[in-house]
């Protein structure tokens, strides 16, 4: 299979749908001068490459407008953080206009953005926000961890009839990975088993999941063998995969780096403690971004993000190995 | 202030006119009450008929409009069916939205009515969206934000008006200055001297035109559209009629409107009894008076039919509680 970057990954399925839909348009800010997955797509689609002027409020809405009359807008918000800015028109009109309507009408919406820390862009470009939306009834948000995935959801995401926000982290743009080159559609709501085990189960989510991979390799060094799952779609949440797995395992850690409080890795955790309370033999963990902005320092910043051994020593604190000291946050 | 004083509109354009503004006076003046024993908050329309019926008369019926809270004149005008939005206020699973929405939620796609909304200004991106939607498949339609004084000062109203002229979308700013934002006054709300002058500052044209003239409001309208279609772009349009109630059903005291006389409103700025002095002076070719007589007893009988049927006996299933959050 040939190689080709998480980001061109994204750039082909959008290629491909906008070959073969003509209703796709694409708007955001410098469009025309893109440099991220849609670099160059207003060449070969010159109408329906737009150019938005800062004004997220407006594009975002007037996309909502456009999907619910006939077109299927991808507009890029550029960064998480700014969905802030046109937060009502995704929470109160893009989530909800189908079924204010008694669901006579749909939103067929794809939200772009890239998230996550790494890239040292301080506070308010490095959040990962996705909890908020995952919160909202009628969105479906999406995380992809690698090149495949990527192609697969987004190819998914321009035929989902539902507003989908699809997030993009930003420090996986560069990430080789085996893509095959026709067109292909991964469902939302399927998890992947990234590596399996059978000692505990860790679930992540975008840079979080190879995260997880190098600490299943220092674990694996002590005997342990922890089970990898990647939600790959937050909303819908693959939950049957994720029960399989503490079924067999036992045990949960949920790695993610958005804060703590109101977030993926507490409903995850919630979710297994209220249905499969059953199964857990030890308590589950969290390992996420502690409850404070994202710092600019790059020594604070990588402070920030959960790291291989963080997770490993969560894993430990599951009750696998005795008296495992749990880094509090 | 635009006025008009002569108009191209036939007798039978005029009648149909006349007809919607008499079927939202009976539809709001008959909820004036009933919406005491109504679920939800109800915003009604009396006295601003002449602006929902003179731009939507000047739309064809698959153009587009976006509401507000106070939607129901433009539901009816747009020709959303006047029993299905009763029930809606009753929050049957027959009404116009299956329940879901409500009185501030009412929309029907079919008719170009893309909904009222319960943010203030929050429908205006939604009608530069359908614009986008008309301008990309070169459909010829066109599309109205409605939005009120209050409505008016949303950013996101602002960055519509930046949005619409960067892409020349065929979209028409219908902006109604009826004097307040719940219990605020416009001269206390309203930044710079009207929405025209706003306009000129983003490069629109705009105009304030006198919206309990609905000849002037047509014709202001009429004019806005085919700009739109020529590919000319959009226009704001501020339309200035008071309302006759209270800002919403059980919250319509009306203090601080001092010198608010509903009564004095109802003879001085009557849209209705307006435009029936004017076929009468001979300025406008309209039917006689009593056929204008007979067109108000049926709207009066079309709305209580309505409220019948929305009395009838009903069950809400709760299961439905769960239908349509998504496609699939
Ligand atoms: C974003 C937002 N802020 C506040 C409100 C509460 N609110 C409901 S109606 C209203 C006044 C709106 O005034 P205007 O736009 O002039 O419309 P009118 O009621 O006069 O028709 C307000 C403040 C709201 N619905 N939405
Ligand atoms: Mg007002």
């Amino acid at each position: 299979m040939r190689t080709i970057t998480y980001q061109q990954a994204i750039g082909e399925a959008l290629a491909q749908q906008m070959r073969f839909d003509r209703s796709v348009v694409l708007m955001g800010e410098d469009s025309t001068n893109a440099w991220g997955p849609t670099k160059g797509l207003h060449l070969e689609f010159p109408d329906r490459v737009l150019d938005m002027p800062i004004t997220e409020a407006a594009f975002v809405g007037a996309a909502v407008g456009a999907a619910a009359t006939g077109l299927r807008p991808v507009v890029d918000l550029l960064f998480i953080d700014f969905a802030t800015v046109a937060f009502d028109q995704i929470a109160n009109q893009a989530a909800k206009l189908r079924y204010m309507a008694g669901g006579r009408i749909s939103v067929p919406l794809v939200l772009r953005a890239m998230w996550g820390t790494g890239l040292r862009r301080g506070a308010q470009h490095s959040q990962a926000l996705h909890p908020l939306f995952v919160h909202l009834p009628g969105l479906k948000v999406v995380a992809p961890s690698n090149p495949y995935d990527a192609k697969g959801l987004m190819a998914q995401a321009l035929v989902d009839d539902d507003p989908v926000l699809f997030l993009e982290h930003k420090m996986l743009y560069f990430m080789p990975g085996g893509v095959p080159e026709e067109p292909y559609a991964i469902p939302f709501g399927s998890a992947k088993v990234v590596r399996p085990g059978t000692d505990c189960t860790v679930v992540a989510i975008g840079r979080m999941v190879s995260v997880a991979l190098a600490a299943a390799e220092q674990l694996a060094a002590e005997g342990v063998q922890i089970e990898v799952i990647d939600p790959r779609t937050l909303s819908p949440l693959d939950t049957s995969t994720i029960y399989g797995s503490v079924e067999r395992t036992g045990r949960l850690v949920v790695v993610d780096e958005a804060h703590p409080r109101c977030s993926l890795a507490t409903d995850i955790a919630a979710q297994v403690a209220q249905d499969r309370f059953a199964a857990l033999r030890g308590p589950v963990r969290m390992v996420t971004g502690p409850h404070a902005p994202v710092p600019f320092s790059p020594e604070l910043e990588d402070a920030f993000a959960p790291g291989p051994d963080q997770v490993a020593e969560a894993v430990r604190a599951t009750g696998l190995v005795k008296d495992a000291a749990v880094r509090s946050r | 202030m635009g006025t008009s004083r002569t108009t191209d509109l036939t007798v039978d354009q005029i009648v149909e006119i006349y007809r919607t503004m008499s079927v939202i006076r009976a539809f709001e003046d008959r909820l004036h009450g009933l919406a005491k024993s109504l679920p939800g908050a109800v915003h009604l329309y009396s006295g601003q008929e002449a602006v929902a019926a003179g731009v939507c008369a000047a739309l064809a019926p698959d153009d587009y409009i976006a509401s507000t809270h106070r939607g129901h004149g433009h539901a009816i005008a747009k020709g959303c069916d006047v029993e299905a939005m009763m029930k809606e206020l009753h929050g049957r699973p027959d009404g116009i939205c299956g329940g879901k929405g409500g009185s501030m939620h009412i929309a029907d796609f079919d008719r170009g009515m893309l909904g009222a909304n319960g943010l203030a200004g929050g429908g205006v991106p939604l009608a530069c969206g359908a614009a986008l939607t008309a301008r990309q498949q070169g459909t010829g339609q066109v599309s109205v934000a409605f939005t009120g004084d209050g409505g008016a000062n949303q950013g996101a109203v602002l960055e519509s008006l930046v949005l619409a002229r960067m892409l020349d979308l065929p979209v028409i700013f219908a902006i109604e200055n009826n004097g307040y934002a719940q219990a605020t006054p416009a001269a206390a709300h309203f930044s710079g001297t009207d929405m025209a002058q706003r306009a000129a500052g983003f490069g629109i044209p705009g105009a304030v035109v006198d919206g309990y003239d609905v000849i002037a409001v047509h014709a202001a309208t009429a004019e806005a559209v085919r700009r739109a279609r020529a590919g000319e772009g959009p226009t704001v349009l501020e339309f200035r009629a008071e309302r006759f109630h209270g800002h919403m059903e059980l919250w319509d005291d009306q203090s601080y409107r001092p010198d608010a006389d509903p009564e004095r409103l109802r003879t001085e700025s009557d849209p209705l009894l307006l435009l029936r002095s004017r076929i009468a002076e001979g300025t406008v070719a309209g039917p006689a008076a009593f056929e204008l007589d007979r067109i108000d007893r049926d709207a009066t009988a079309l709305v209580e039919a309505a409220v019948t049927a929305a009395s009838e006996p009903f069950t809400a299933d709760p299961r439905t509680l769960l239908d349509h959050v998504y496609t699939r």
